[in-house]
């Protein structure tokens, strides 16, 4: 039997409420219990208002959750402070999110230049090399120094999605990175995520409201109320 | 993690926001262009008021005491006169007036000391006579405290027994040249009368000293003015102008001699340039504070429009520090930027004033530079304003909170 691969996160009774404190406190995560491994192509999925966006922050360190446990690459990252928080966040974790967010300032090939430029302090020669590749990878060769506002909503979210595999990092967290394109880009994007994942192990949590892109993934991952429904 | 960072992305962010950043640049250009013009202006022309003040005075001089009139009868008996009308000075010497020199050398601040016999005379060429002011004094000391070989126009700067110098203006009157002889005369007791060759005509730049100041030697003046060996005055110059009325005060106490700086003898003077200063400093004070919340209010809107921009670059990786250091460079660059335009736009203005401003002579009235330390300095406290007005934009970005900044 051969061993699954080391996991990537590792969520025990992970709790998340809002507005500590006040009439209005709620609990919007119930004890979440979630791993995910290297490799693995996940969809998440559930109604509006389930809870999906906020799991999602909590596992790419951009939200603290309330209670539970949570370890990245096997380390706990609960008593971390916010500036090593921000580091394990660029080594480890890439984003797509549904609006993309590129930055208009930048060309796409420094969009996705940008995470190294966060790190590195400067646009590197390997960074573009690198760059291009992912570009070219993406189909996007020939826009690489076109500004976001000059490329097309699809154009955008693969620029979006290189930039996010930039770094090399083992898992992507995308949250609802269709919900904004046609049928045809959408099916274009999750493609590329998918080649991605199956050529470089790189792993995926993809929130989504699309079905014919659940059954796509490997594992669905329900969320209903705050809590996982089991499949 | 390189300080490339902030540069990189604060001058894409400030390029992208093209109108508002060109206009906060030419906003900290205009007030930083005043503030420089004014300070130039303003340091110039007193400067240029303070020569030419100074050009023919002393720092510090010491008189002889007044003979200060005292009512003759005691209290009491007030039959008689109370007024009592203060008496024409004579001409007298200052008591033992070499050791006070000597004394005056050690004092911290003076440079220079020189005696001067000075008295009322009448200057006669033929049928024409003048009123004047007699100096009697040493050239080569006298010079090193009041300038006065500079200002020689005509003839030799020398004074030696039996020359005198005088100004353009008597010249004119008496219709005496370079080489010709002028009659001195003294009234009063010591009537005494001398010829002297005119060795040289000065322009002290005031018609009225012109006209009145006559210089021969000093020992040439004693025997005239009836004070054999004497000094009426001994003149000083100090090293820290503004530190005269001090240096003053502290030789009064320590010989008890009467003694006057620059500063009494001109307050009126003084307290305007007092005055100018101050404005001018309000001037910057209100210009620094109206730019600063200029820069601010730019950035402020600038972090509110770029949250998810900021929420991305944090996703990235990057530290709530580069966050901060993006928006505090920004304010730097327009600091800098704008005030090097700013001071560019005050030596502009600086021309067209020295060049326009002329007086009837078609002279410039004034010549005012622009001082490269008051432009460097102008530009770093620009530069510290730009990134002290960026402190709360760049608070406000880095403690923005990622996940609310992407779900927006
Ligand atoms: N900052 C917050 N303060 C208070 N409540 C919040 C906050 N963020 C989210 N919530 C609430 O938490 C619940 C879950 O929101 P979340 O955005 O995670 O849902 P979602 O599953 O992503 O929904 P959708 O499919 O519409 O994106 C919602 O009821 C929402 O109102
Ligand atoms: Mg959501």
């Amino acid at each position: 039997m051969n061993a699954a691969p080391e996991p990537i996160i590792e969520l025990a009774g992970v709790t998340k409420r809002y507005g500590i404190g006040t009439p209005v406190e709620t609990e919007v995560l119930h004890g979440i219990d979630l791993t995910l491994r290297r490799g693995e192509f996940a969809a998440l999925i559930g109604p509006s208002g389930s809870g999906k966006s906020t799991l999602l922050n909590i596992i790419g360190l951009l939200e603290r959750m309330t209670g539970g446990d949570y370890r990245l690459q096997g380390r706990p990252v609960k008593e971390l402070a916010d500036a090593e928080l921000t580091s394990r966040r660029g080594d480890t974790l890439g984003f797509v999110f549904q609006f993309h967010h590129l930055l208009p300032a930048f060309s796409a090939v420094e969009n996705v230049m940008l995470p190294a430029l966060v790190k590195h302090g400067r646009f590197t020669e390997p960074d573009r090399a690198r760059a291009m590749t992912l570009l070219d990878r993406v189909g996007l060769k020939d826009a690489a120094d076109k500004k976001p506002a000059q490329l097309s909503g699809g154009m955008q979210q693969r620029v979006a999605i290189a930039r996010a595999l930039a770094r090399g990092c083992p898992l992507v967290l995308a949250d609802e990175p269709t919900g904004n394109l046609d049928t045809h880009s959408s099916d274009a994007v999750f493609s590329l995520m998918r080649d991605f994942n199956q050529e470089e192990s790189v792993a995926f949590l993809i929130v989504t409201h699309d079905p014919r892109l659940a059954a796509r993934c490997d594992r669905v991952v329900e969320l209903v109320d705050g809590r996982i429904r089991s499949a | 993690m390189g300080p490339g960072f902030a540069w990189t992305v604060a001058v894409r962010f400030l390029r992208e926001g093209r109108i508002q950043s060109l206009l906060i640049i030419v906003g900290v250009a205009a007030g930083v262009g005043v503030v420089t013009y004014i300070s130039a202006l303003i340091e110039g022309l007193q400067g240029n008021t303070l020569r030419r003040t100074l050009g023919t005075q002393p720092h510090v001089v010491v008189k002889p005491f007044e003979e200060i009139p005292r009512p003759s009868l005691r209290a009491g008996t007030d039959t008689l006169a109370r007024q009592v009308q203060p008496r024409a000075q004579r001409t007298r010497s200052i008591d033992n007036w070499q050791a006070l020199m000597a004394e005056m050398r050690a004092t911290p601040n003076i440079v220079a000391v020189t005696p001067v016999a000075s008295g009322a005379a009448l200057a006669i060429r033929g049928e024409a006579s003048r009123s004047v002011a007699l100096i009697g004094i040493e050239l080569e000391g006298y010079d090193r405290i009041v300038a006065l070989k500079e200002k020689i126009v005509e003839g030799a700067a020398r004074v030696t027994p039996g020359e005198a110098l005088i100004g353009v203006q008597l010249a004119q009157d008496l219709g005496v040249g370079v080489g010709e002889r002028v009659v001195i005369r003294t009234g009063g007791t010591s009537d005494a009368a001398d010829t002297f060759k005119v060795a040289g005509i000065f322009d002290l730049g005031s018609r009225d000293l012109n006209r009145r100041y006559v210089y021969i030697p000093l020992k040439s003046a004693q025997p005239l003015l009836g004070i054999p060996g004497g000094a009426t005055n001994l003149y000083a110059a100090v090293a820290d102008m503004f530190e005269a009325d001090v240096t003053a005060a502290r030789l009064k106490a320590r010989t008890g001699a009467e003694v006057e700086s620059w500063m009494d003898t001109n307050a009126q003077l003084l307290s305007a340039l007092n005055a100018q200063t101050i404005s001018t400093r309000l001037i910057r004070l209100f210009t620094a504070v109206v730019v600063m919340l200029g820069i601010a209010s730019v950035l402020v809107v600038s972090v509110v429009q770029k949250r998810k921009e900021i929420g991305i670059l944090r996703a990235m990786g990057a530290t709530r520090a580069q966050m901060t250091q993006v928006f505090l460079t920004q304010g730097a660059i327009v600091g800098l930027v704008g005030s090097v335009l700013g001071v560019l736009l005050a030596a502009a203005m600086l021309w067209v004033f020295t060049n326009f401003a002329r007086g009837q002579d078609g002279l410039p009235l004034f010549v005012v530079g622009l001082p490269l330390d008051l432009a460097v300095t102008v530009a770093c406290v620009a530069t510290l304003c730009g990134i002290l007005a960026a402190a709360a934009p760049a608070r406000r970005a880095a403690q923005l909170d990622p996940a609310e900044a992407i779900r927006l």
